[in-house]
Protein backbone atom coordinates (compact mmCIF):
# COMPACT_ATOMS: atom_id res chain seq x y z
CA UNK A 1 0.00 0.00 0.00
CA UNK A 2 1.46 3.85 -1.02
CA UNK A 3 2.82 5.53 2.45
CA UNK A 4 2.19 9.26 1.66
CA UNK A 5 4.80 10.99 3.96
CA UNK A 6 5.29 14.52 4.66
CA UNK A 7 8.71 15.55 5.70
CA UNK A 8 8.24 18.80 8.10
CA UNK A 9 9.71 20.53 10.51
CA UNK A 10 8.25 24.25 11.40
CA UNK A 11 11.71 25.95 11.39
CA UNK A 12 12.85 26.79 8.30
CA UNK A 13 16.46 25.50 6.71
CA UNK A 14 16.79 22.32 8.85
CA UNK A 15 16.99 20.08 5.82
CA UNK A 16 13.68 19.54 4.95
CA UNK A 17 14.37 19.37 1.16
CA UNK A 18 17.59 18.23 1.45
CA UNK A 19 15.68 15.17 3.18
CA UNK A 20 13.03 14.80 0.75
CA UNK A 21 15.15 14.42 -2.04
CA UNK A 22 18.18 11.98 -0.08
CA UNK A 23 15.04 9.32 1.10
CA UNK A 24 13.13 9.94 -2.10
CA UNK A 25 16.86 8.89 -3.93
CA UNK A 26 17.28 5.67 -1.28
CA UNK A 27 13.70 4.48 -1.23
CA UNK A 28 13.92 4.61 -5.31
CA UNK A 29 17.62 3.27 -4.88
CA UNK A 30 15.64 0.32 -3.04
CA UNK A 31 13.76 -0.31 -5.95
CA UNK A 32 10.79 1.11 -4.82
CA UNK A 33 8.00 3.60 -6.95
CA UNK A 34 8.92 7.04 -5.63
CA UNK A 35 7.68 10.34 -6.30
CA UNK A 36 8.92 13.76 -4.63
CA UNK A 37 6.60 16.22 -4.38
CA UNK A 38 7.38 19.80 -3.52
CA UNK A 39 5.24 21.96 -1.81
CA UNK A 40 6.66 25.15 -1.13
CA UNK A 41 4.90 27.77 -3.74
CA UNK A 42 6.58 30.55 -4.50
CA UNK A 43 9.99 29.13 -3.36
CA UNK A 44 10.96 25.91 -4.68
CA UNK A 45 13.89 24.60 -4.40
CA UNK A 46 13.37 20.69 -4.45
CA UNK A 47 14.30 20.58 -8.02
CA UNK A 48 17.30 22.42 -8.03
CA UNK A 49 18.49 19.57 -5.64
CA UNK A 50 17.37 16.80 -7.22
CA UNK A 51 19.15 18.46 -10.45
CA UNK A 52 15.90 18.87 -12.54
CA UNK A 53 15.03 22.97 -12.85
CA UNK A 54 15.71 22.88 -16.53
CA UNK A 55 13.13 20.25 -17.56
CA UNK A 56 10.03 21.90 -15.19
CA UNK A 57 7.32 22.12 -17.75
CA UNK A 58 4.12 22.08 -15.51
CA UNK A 59 3.90 22.10 -11.65
CA UNK A 60 1.60 21.24 -8.81
CA UNK A 61 -0.20 24.32 -8.73
CA UNK A 62 -0.98 23.69 -12.90
CA UNK A 63 -1.96 20.43 -12.31
CA UNK A 64 -4.14 21.44 -8.98
CA UNK A 65 -6.27 24.04 -11.03
CA UNK A 66 -6.33 21.30 -13.91
CA UNK A 67 -4.28 23.24 -16.77
CA UNK A 68 -2.15 20.02 -16.88
CA UNK A 69 -2.39 16.50 -16.38
CA UNK A 70 -0.58 14.82 -13.61
CA UNK A 71 1.16 12.51 -16.07
CA UNK A 72 2.42 15.81 -17.84
CA UNK A 73 3.90 17.23 -14.84
CA UNK A 74 6.07 14.56 -13.35
CA UNK A 75 9.33 14.66 -14.27
CA UNK A 76 11.31 11.49 -14.14
CA UNK A 77 14.92 11.43 -12.71
CA UNK A 78 17.62 10.57 -14.89
CA UNK A 79 19.11 8.35 -12.97
CA UNK A 80 16.65 6.43 -11.11
CA UNK A 81 13.97 6.06 -13.66
CA UNK A 82 11.48 4.84 -10.92
CA UNK A 83 12.41 8.51 -8.98
CA UNK A 84 9.73 11.07 -10.04
CA UNK A 85 9.48 15.06 -9.35
CA UNK A 86 6.23 17.04 -8.72
CA UNK A 87 7.62 20.38 -8.72
CA UNK A 88 5.83 23.16 -6.91
CA UNK A 89 5.16 26.69 -8.53
CA UNK A 90 7.59 29.51 -9.01
CA UNK A 91 5.38 32.74 -9.78
CA UNK A 92 2.06 31.90 -8.03
CA UNK A 93 1.94 32.01 -4.06
CA UNK A 94 0.65 29.35 -1.49
CA UNK A 95 -3.10 30.42 -2.12
CA UNK A 96 -3.25 28.70 -5.61
CA UNK A 97 -3.60 24.99 -3.80
CA UNK A 98 -6.69 24.81 -2.85
CA UNK A 99 -7.50 21.58 -0.50
CA UNK A 100 -9.76 19.97 -3.14
CA UNK A 101 -7.15 20.22 -5.87
CA UNK A 102 -4.56 18.61 -3.38
CA UNK A 103 -6.65 16.17 -2.43
CA UNK A 104 -7.31 14.79 -5.47
CA UNK A 105 -3.50 14.98 -7.01
CA UNK A 106 -2.20 13.01 -3.73
CA UNK A 107 -5.21 10.45 -4.61
CA UNK A 108 -3.58 10.13 -8.09
CA UNK A 109 -0.33 9.88 -7.24
CA UNK A 110 -1.41 6.59 -4.65
CA UNK A 111 -2.12 5.40 -7.42
CA UNK A 112 1.10 5.54 -9.92
CA UNK A 113 3.80 5.48 -6.80
CA UNK A 114 4.52 3.23 -3.57
CA UNK A 115 6.09 6.24 -1.64
CA UNK A 116 4.91 9.90 -2.15
CA UNK A 117 6.84 11.80 0.00
CA UNK A 118 5.48 15.30 0.33
CA UNK A 119 8.37 18.25 0.71
CA UNK A 120 6.86 20.69 3.07
CA UNK A 121 7.67 24.38 3.11
CA UNK A 122 8.70 25.83 6.75
CA UNK A 123 5.68 27.57 9.33
CA UNK A 124 2.61 26.68 10.32
CA UNK A 125 0.67 28.38 7.18
CA UNK A 126 -1.34 26.95 4.79
CA UNK A 127 1.51 25.57 2.79
CA UNK A 128 2.75 23.11 5.59
CA UNK A 129 -0.64 22.37 6.61
CA UNK A 130 -1.75 21.40 3.14
CA UNK A 131 1.42 19.33 3.07
CA UNK A 132 0.65 17.40 5.96
CA UNK A 133 -3.24 17.12 5.23
CA UNK A 134 -3.32 13.40 3.65
CA UNK A 135 0.06 11.88 5.17
CA UNK A 136 0.13 8.79 6.27
CA UNK A 137 2.99 9.40 8.37
CA UNK A 138 5.56 12.36 8.98
CA UNK A 139 9.24 12.76 9.26
CA UNK A 140 9.73 15.12 12.12
CA UNK A 141 13.27 17.10 10.67
CA UNK A 142 14.80 18.73 13.78
CA UNK A 143 18.35 20.47 14.63
CA UNK A 144 19.76 19.73 18.44
CA UNK A 145 19.14 23.26 18.49
CA UNK A 146 16.52 24.98 20.84
CA UNK A 147 13.92 26.86 18.29
CA UNK A 148 14.18 23.95 15.59
CA UNK A 149 13.16 21.58 19.05
CA UNK A 150 10.21 24.35 19.55
CA UNK A 151 9.04 24.40 16.25
CA UNK A 152 9.10 20.59 15.92
CA UNK A 153 6.92 19.96 19.10
CA UNK A 154 4.36 22.73 17.53
CA UNK A 155 4.56 20.30 14.39
CA UNK A 156 3.76 17.16 16.28
CA UNK A 157 0.89 19.30 17.51
CA UNK A 158 -0.48 19.86 14.43
CA UNK A 159 0.62 16.46 12.86
CA UNK A 160 -2.15 15.19 15.86
CA UNK A 161 -4.73 17.58 15.24
CA UNK A 162 -4.97 19.27 11.64
CA UNK A 163 -4.47 16.02 9.45
CA UNK A 164 -6.96 14.09 7.65
CA UNK A 165 -5.91 10.77 9.83
CA UNK A 166 -6.00 12.80 13.02
CA UNK A 167 -9.42 14.51 12.50
CA UNK A 168 -10.49 11.14 11.72
CA UNK A 169 -9.18 9.68 14.86
CA UNK A 170 -6.17 7.83 13.64
CA UNK A 171 -2.55 7.59 14.85
CA UNK A 172 -0.20 9.87 12.47
CA UNK A 173 3.06 7.92 13.34
CA UNK A 174 5.66 10.57 13.38
CA UNK A 175 9.26 10.12 13.11
CA UNK A 176 12.39 12.26 14.12
CA UNK A 177 14.87 13.02 11.49
CA UNK A 178 17.57 14.78 13.49
CA UNK A 179 19.73 17.12 10.81
CA UNK A 180 23.19 19.04 10.91
CA UNK A 181 24.26 16.91 13.58
CA UNK A 182 27.66 18.11 14.57
CA UNK A 183 28.31 14.80 17.37
CA UNK A 184 31.52 17.30 18.25
CA UNK A 185 29.67 20.10 19.81
CA UNK A 186 27.22 17.65 21.00
CA UNK A 187 29.96 16.57 22.90
CA UNK A 188 31.24 19.76 24.12
CA UNK A 189 27.83 20.82 25.16
CA UNK A 190 27.48 23.22 22.50
CA UNK A 191 24.47 21.33 21.24
CA UNK A 192 21.27 19.27 22.77
CA UNK A 193 22.34 15.33 22.99
CA UNK A 194 20.29 13.25 20.89
CA UNK A 195 18.99 12.13 24.28
CA UNK A 196 17.53 15.39 25.40
CA UNK A 197 16.12 16.05 21.90
CA UNK A 198 14.23 12.72 21.96
CA UNK A 199 13.22 13.22 25.46
CA UNK A 200 11.77 16.19 24.69
CA UNK A 201 9.94 15.25 21.82
CA UNK A 202 9.42 12.35 22.75
CA UNK A 203 8.39 10.58 19.00
CA UNK A 204 10.70 7.40 17.69
CA UNK A 205 14.09 8.33 16.45
CA UNK A 206 14.27 7.30 12.24
CA UNK A 207 18.08 8.71 11.53
CA UNK A 208 20.67 11.08 12.62
CA UNK A 209 22.06 13.12 10.03
CA UNK A 210 25.72 14.11 10.46
CA UNK A 211 26.63 17.91 9.35
CA UNK A 212 28.47 17.76 6.26
CA UNK A 213 29.98 19.59 3.36
CA UNK A 214 29.26 16.11 1.36
CA UNK A 215 25.34 17.78 1.62
CA UNK A 216 26.42 21.08 0.20
CA UNK A 217 28.13 19.18 -2.52
CA UNK A 218 25.45 17.18 -3.70
CA UNK A 219 23.39 19.90 -4.28
CA UNK A 220 25.89 22.21 -5.80
CA UNK A 221 25.71 19.05 -8.48
CA UNK A 222 22.39 18.91 -8.03
CA UNK A 223 21.90 15.22 -7.17
CA UNK A 224 20.35 14.05 -3.75
CA UNK A 225 23.21 13.08 -1.79
CA UNK A 226 22.46 9.51 -1.55
CA UNK A 227 23.01 9.36 -5.27
CA UNK A 228 25.76 12.09 -5.14
CA UNK A 229 27.91 9.85 -2.51
CA UNK A 230 26.51 7.00 -1.51
CA UNK A 231 29.66 6.15 0.82
CA UNK A 232 29.42 9.08 2.57
CA UNK A 233 28.15 9.55 5.96
CA UNK A 234 25.39 11.97 5.70
CA UNK A 235 24.12 9.15 2.96
CA UNK A 236 24.78 6.44 4.75
CA UNK A 237 22.85 7.88 7.47
CA UNK A 238 19.91 8.55 5.00
CA UNK A 239 20.16 5.40 3.25
CA UNK A 240 19.10 3.50 6.85
CA UNK A 241 16.61 5.95 7.82
CA UNK A 242 15.18 5.07 4.29
CA UNK A 243 15.19 1.32 5.73
CA UNK A 244 13.66 1.87 9.11
CA UNK A 245 11.01 4.03 6.99
CA UNK A 246 10.77 0.85 5.33
CA UNK A 247 9.80 -0.92 8.44
CA UNK A 248 13.46 -2.12 8.95
CA UNK A 249 14.82 -2.40 12.46
CA UNK A 250 17.92 -1.19 12.26
CA UNK A 251 20.40 0.51 15.22
CA UNK A 252 21.11 4.06 14.69
CA UNK A 253 24.36 4.95 14.14
CA UNK A 254 25.39 7.48 16.09
CA UNK A 255 27.70 9.95 14.67
CA UNK A 256 31.31 10.71 15.78
CA UNK A 257 32.71 13.49 16.79
CA UNK A 258 35.06 14.56 14.39
CA UNK A 259 38.80 15.11 15.36
CA UNK A 260 39.85 18.88 15.96
CA UNK A 261 43.55 19.32 15.29
CA UNK A 262 44.73 20.16 11.65
CA UNK A 263 45.54 16.62 10.57
CA UNK A 264 42.61 15.58 11.52
CA UNK A 265 40.61 18.72 9.51
CA UNK A 266 43.20 17.42 6.21
CA UNK A 267 42.84 13.74 6.70
CA UNK A 268 39.98 13.22 8.57
CA UNK A 269 37.53 14.95 6.97
CA UNK A 270 36.25 11.63 4.65
CA UNK A 271 35.83 9.84 7.79
CA UNK A 272 33.32 12.50 9.21
CA UNK A 273 32.08 14.03 6.15
CA UNK B 1 41.98 9.02 -0.42
CA UNK B 2 44.57 10.10 -2.91
CA UNK B 3 45.42 13.79 -3.42
CA UNK B 4 44.59 13.74 -6.94
CA UNK B 5 40.88 12.77 -5.81
CA UNK B 6 40.80 14.99 -2.81
CA UNK B 7 41.58 18.17 -5.68
CA UNK B 8 38.84 16.55 -8.03
CA UNK B 9 36.39 16.76 -5.09
CA UNK B 10 36.73 20.27 -5.05
CA UNK B 11 35.31 21.47 -8.02
CA UNK B 12 31.33 21.42 -7.25
CA UNK B 13 30.89 25.21 -6.96
CA UNK B 14 31.54 25.60 -10.63
CA UNK B 15 29.20 23.30 -11.73
CA UNK B 16 26.69 24.88 -9.24
CA UNK B 17 27.29 28.96 -10.27
CA UNK B 18 26.42 27.48 -13.89
CA UNK B 19 23.67 25.23 -13.46
CA UNK B 20 21.93 28.70 -11.56
CA UNK B 21 23.10 30.89 -14.09
CA UNK B 22 21.02 29.63 -16.57
CA UNK B 23 18.54 28.90 -14.69
CA UNK B 24 17.55 32.90 -13.01
CA UNK B 25 18.37 33.94 -16.79
CA UNK B 26 15.27 32.13 -17.79
CA UNK B 27 13.58 32.67 -14.32
CA UNK B 28 14.04 36.44 -14.49
CA UNK B 29 11.93 36.93 -18.50
CA UNK B 30 9.69 35.22 -16.59
CA UNK B 31 7.97 38.52 -15.31
CA UNK B 32 4.03 38.57 -15.47
CA UNK B 33 4.28 34.67 -15.22
CA UNK B 34 4.69 34.26 -19.05
CA UNK B 35 7.84 32.39 -20.20
CA UNK B 36 8.14 32.33 -24.29
CA UNK B 37 8.66 28.94 -23.80
CA UNK B 38 5.20 28.01 -22.04
CA UNK B 39 4.05 30.61 -24.64
CA UNK B 40 5.43 28.75 -27.90
CA UNK B 41 3.92 25.54 -26.67
CA UNK B 42 0.03 26.77 -26.27
CA UNK B 43 0.53 28.20 -29.98
CA UNK B 44 2.02 25.28 -31.22
CA UNK B 45 -0.94 23.25 -29.75
CA UNK B 46 -3.41 25.31 -30.94
CA UNK B 47 -2.26 25.15 -34.80
CA UNK B 48 -2.02 21.41 -34.59
CA UNK B 49 -5.67 21.35 -32.62
CA UNK B 50 -6.60 22.99 -36.05
CA UNK B 51 -5.75 20.20 -38.60
CA UNK B 52 -6.89 17.21 -35.39
CA UNK B 53 -8.44 16.84 -32.34
CA UNK B 54 -5.69 16.35 -30.17
CA UNK B 55 -6.48 14.64 -27.06
CA UNK B 56 -4.47 16.33 -24.32
CA UNK B 57 -3.66 13.35 -22.05
CA UNK B 58 -1.92 11.95 -24.99
CA UNK B 59 0.43 15.23 -25.33
CA UNK B 60 4.12 14.54 -23.82
CA UNK B 61 6.38 17.76 -23.39
CA UNK B 62 9.82 17.65 -22.32
CA UNK B 63 11.90 21.04 -21.69
CA UNK B 64 15.15 21.13 -21.59
CA UNK B 65 16.55 24.95 -20.49
CA UNK B 66 19.33 25.15 -21.58
CA UNK B 67 22.66 27.61 -22.46
CA UNK B 68 22.83 28.62 -25.45
CA UNK B 69 19.30 26.58 -26.46
CA UNK B 70 16.88 25.33 -25.02
CA UNK B 71 15.01 22.76 -26.50
CA UNK B 72 11.50 22.01 -26.55
CA UNK B 73 10.05 18.39 -27.24
CA UNK B 74 6.46 18.22 -28.02
CA UNK B 75 4.80 14.21 -28.83
CA UNK B 76 1.63 14.70 -29.69
CA UNK B 77 -0.05 11.18 -30.76
CA UNK B 78 -2.24 11.36 -34.21
CA UNK B 79 -4.52 8.87 -34.64
CA UNK B 80 -3.16 6.88 -37.52
CA UNK B 81 -6.64 6.43 -39.45
CA UNK B 82 -6.47 10.67 -40.28
CA UNK B 83 -4.50 11.65 -42.98
CA UNK B 84 -2.09 12.56 -41.04
CA UNK B 85 1.09 11.73 -43.33
CA UNK B 86 2.22 15.14 -43.85
CA UNK B 87 2.00 16.05 -40.06
CA UNK B 88 5.06 14.90 -38.41
CA UNK B 89 4.06 12.78 -35.84
CA UNK B 90 6.85 14.20 -33.45
CA UNK B 91 7.10 17.74 -33.88
CA UNK B 92 10.76 18.60 -32.22
CA UNK B 93 11.46 21.86 -31.89
CA UNK B 94 14.60 23.86 -30.62
CA UNK B 95 12.94 26.81 -29.26
CA UNK B 96 15.36 29.71 -30.34
CA UNK B 97 17.42 31.19 -27.61
CA UNK B 98 16.58 34.62 -26.16
N1 LIG C 1 23.47 17.37 6.92
C1 LIG C 1 23.77 18.57 6.45
N2 LIG C 1 25.05 19.01 6.45
C2 LIG C 1 25.36 20.23 5.97
N3 LIG C 1 24.50 21.07 5.42
C3 LIG C 1 23.21 20.71 5.37
C4 LIG C 1 22.76 19.44 5.88
N4 LIG C 1 21.43 19.35 5.68
C5 LIG C 1 21.04 20.50 5.09
N5 LIG C 1 22.11 21.32 4.90
C6 LIG C 1 22.12 22.65 4.29
O1 LIG C 1 21.22 23.47 5.01
C7 LIG C 1 20.57 24.37 4.16
C8 LIG C 1 19.06 24.23 4.32
O2 LIG C 1 18.68 22.93 3.90
P1 LIG C 1 17.29 22.66 3.20
O3 LIG C 1 17.06 23.58 2.07
O4 LIG C 1 17.21 21.19 2.95
O5 LIG C 1 16.33 23.05 4.40
P2 LIG C 1 14.76 23.26 4.40
O6 LIG C 1 14.29 22.81 5.73
O7 LIG C 1 14.16 22.62 3.21
O8 LIG C 1 14.65 24.83 4.26
P3 LIG C 1 13.31 25.69 3.99
O9 LIG C 1 12.59 25.73 5.29
O10 LIG C 1 13.83 27.02 3.57
O11 LIG C 1 12.54 24.98 2.92
C9 LIG C 1 21.04 24.07 2.76
O12 LIG C 1 22.06 24.95 2.43
C10 LIG C 1 21.57 22.65 2.88
O13 LIG C 1 22.59 22.40 1.95
MG1 LIG D 1 12.87 23.45 1.71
Amino acid sequence: MTQVVVVTSGKGGVGKTTSTAALGAALAQGGANVVVVDFDVGLRNLDLVMGAERRVVFDLVNVVQGDAKLAQALIRDKRLPNLSLLAASQTRDKDALTAEGVERIIGELREKFDWVLCDSPAGIERGATLAMRHADAAVVVTNAEVSSVRDSDRIIGLLDSKTEKAEKGGHMPKHLLLTRYDAGRAARGEMLKVEDVLEILSIPLLGIIPESQEVLRASNLGAPVTLANPASAPARAYAEAAKRLMGEQIQVTMPMAESRGIFGKLFGRRAVA
Amino acid sequence: MNLLALFRRRSTAPIARERLQVLLAHERVMVGGSDLLAVLQEEILAVIGKHISVDRDKVQIKLDRGDPVSTLEIDVEVPSLLPTGALARRSELAAARR
